[in-house]
């Protein structure tokens, strides 16, 4: 491709910026792409299949049929504990919300997914890393009630580092919420499915994400309990190639799919339409 | 003899020294009651100003501090007859987390709890209470005969963490935590949950799903340990007590929130100071729980748990 040559050139000469602005560069395999082209692709690069980081509103709209999204999350967090570390939270929440756009790490409501009526909850890494706060536990708590309620589906995509530190024991608690929460669901005979994407780990894994009926991962997403570095940290060697991404955990038997960002509708949409017939069947 | 914690160590050199004196009074037969008196005197003070002003990272030091007990020592000191049960049908059995059957009062129950070593030898043994994931299979085994059984499920808490390390990794750490989590609060009879000493993460939440939480009032409880956060949020694991404080991670602070239900108090000093009055405190309180819970049908016990959960987090609408 004359243009990838254009770009190595350019770089040789060491010039700064070697991607204009309408262009961006694979971070896996380097291959320059049209950024309209990888919106369009749902941010997979066109040319190695690498994932990459999906903005919230855009994985929405790959998942609910268009025009059926409405929001149902609103809340918006507090500072409990007054907590201070080299900045106080509240001024770094302030900074989140700016960039995120939103008021914490979720954003999510009612909608249809293949025509199932669902509630579609997706969460945010681009805020404070995706971090479950109580804003984070006590959405996905009323989103698993609301889906109960409603006779609806529940699908949920992970993308978080885990609990929120600065919320502390209140953080935890919401690994206890949301799992109970889910509770409603398993009673109604209501399918949920969780979507793993880079990055899901700590108290995300350790509680709601993990306990679906069904599990899809996207392909290479880093998923665990500890983060690599802690293990790393404790067992005083490297890690093997692979450890912790979404292939291993499907050859651990972790989850049921890696399944490519561009075929997840069409497989979600195959379990719930297979499982909401299940739940009419039963007489619910 | 265990190292003296840096704030104990003025106290513990004032006893040993009005004790060597009243040695000396009792052999030489010389009057020496007007020095010791004023010695007890000062002694009495600087408990009560040492014990009664303890910084949250002194707390968290005292509930890590060897001679405190441990499950094992709970199970043997305040039920009768533990009998141990090993294993979880799947893997292994994991030293870290030992559970069976013992009578409370004459009250048949189910217990588990994590298990520290008691010096270097066991704590290797028993990976310093870091369980792996065949450990919560063998609580989640431990519940299910509660159920099955319909007998009070008592687990005590006393962890650094879940074990991070590539087997535990492979075998779904987080996986087993989540169902943990799901089976406890699923439980159809009286769960009560005690945090013993270091109540750390999801590691410890994992048995922690109680109708009722207890803590002893020098332990901690939260989502990271102080020397964790302090290295991510400080960039410097030593900024450990300022992480503490930050993290409010304490008893007091705990009851505040409403994370834990009650305080079981510590002889002065810290547990591990006078063992038995600590068991005897938390007998106390486990037979008061019991009762508090005893007229609460299956379905009424799991709806009490659910809204005790349901109710956790502080955010605006
Ligand atoms: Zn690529």
């Amino acid at each position: 491709m004359a243009l990838e040559r254009l770009f190595r050139r350019r770089r040789a000469q060491g010039e700064v910026r070697d991607v204009p602005e309408l262009w961006t560069r694979c971070p896996s395999c380097d291959a320059p792409i049209y950024k309209k082209d990888l919106e369009q692709n749902l941010y997979v690069c066109p040319k190695c299949s690498h994932h990459m980081r999906f903005p919230a509103l855009r994985r929405i709209e790959s998942l609910a049929d268009a025009g059926t999204f409405e929001q149902t999350t609103r809340l918006k967090p507090a500072d409990p504990l007054e907590f201070v570390d080299t900045e106080p939270y509240v001024k770094r929440l302030e900074r989140y919300q700016k960039e995120a756009g939103r008021p914490d790490a979720i954003v999510g409501g009612r909608c249809l997914i293949g025509e199932v009526p669902s509630v579609l909850l997706v969460m945010d890494a681009a805020f404070a890393g995706g971090s479950m706060g109580s804003v984070v536990g006590e959405e996905i708590a009323r989103g698993a009630e609301l889906a109960a309620q409603e006779n609806r589906s529940l699908v949920i995509v992970s993308a978080s580092g885990g609990a929120r530190m600065q919320e502390a024991a209140l953080s935890l608690m919401q690994m206890a919420k949301t799992t109970l929460a889910l509770d409603r669901l398993w009673a109604r005979r209501l399918p949920y499915v969780s979507i793993l994407t880079d990055p899901t780990t700590g108290g995300v894994t350790a509680s709601f994400a993990a306990i679906a009926d069904v599990i899809f991962a996207e392909p290479g997403a880093l998923i665990g309990f500890a983060g690599p570095r802690v293990i790393k940290q404790t067992i005083r060697q490297d890690l093997p190639e692979g450890f912790q991404r979404s292939e291993f955990l499907l050859k651990h038997g972790m989850v049921d799919r890696v399944v490519d960002r561009r075929k997840l509708k069409e497989a979600v949409t195959r379990v719930l339409r297979q499982f909401v017939g299940g739940a009419r069947a039963a007489g619910v | 003899m265990r190292v003296p914690l840096e704030f104990e160590k003025p106290i513990l050199e004032l006893e040993t020294r009005i004790a060597e004196l009243e040695k000396y009074a009792q052999e030489s037969g010389v009057g020496l009651e007007g020095e010791l008196s004023v010695l007890r005197e000062r002694l009495k003070k600087l408990q009560d100003d040492t014990y009664g002003n303890l910084t949250r990272w002194q707390r968290v030091q005292l509930a890590r501090t060897p001679g405190r007990p441990t499950t094992l020592d709970v199970l043997g000191g305040v039920f009768q007859d533990f009998f141990e049960l090993c294993g979880d049908r799947t893997f292994s059995d994991d030293p870290a987390i030992v559970g069976g059957l013992a009578y409370l009062e004459g009250t048949p129950v189910v217990v588990c709890g994590q298990q520290k070593g008691r010096d270097t030898k066991e704590n290797i043994q028993r990976n310093f209470g870091m369980p792996h994931p065949e450990g919560y299979r063998k609580a989640m085994r431990l519940m299910d005969l509660a159920d099955r059984f319909r007998q009070p499920f008592i687990a005590f808490i006393d962890t650094p963490g879940a074990y991070p390390g590539i087997s535990a990794e492979e075998r779904g750490q987080a996986w087993v935590i989540a169902q943990s989590i799901q089976r406890m609060a699923r439980l159809r009879v009286p769960a009560i949950a005690v945090i013993l000493g270091e109540g750390g993460s999801g590691g410890a939440l994992a048995i922690g799903v109680g109708n009722r939480v207890l803590i002893l009032e020098n332990a901690w409880y939260s989502v990271i340990s102080p020397e964790s956060c302090a290295a991510i949020l400080w960039r410097d694991a030593k900024e450990a007590a300022k992480a503490a404080e930050a993290l409010k991670l304490s008893a007091p602070d705990l009851l505040q929130l409403g994370i834990v239900d009650r305080v079981i108090p510590e002889p002065g000093g810290g547990a591990h100071r006078d063992p038995a009055t600590t068991l005897a405190n938390l007998k106390t309180a486990l037979l008061e729980t019991l009762a508090e819970l005893k007229d609460l049908g299956p379905e009424e016990l799991f709806e009490d748990r659910y809204r005790r959960f349901r109710g956790l987090g502080v955010y605006a609408e």
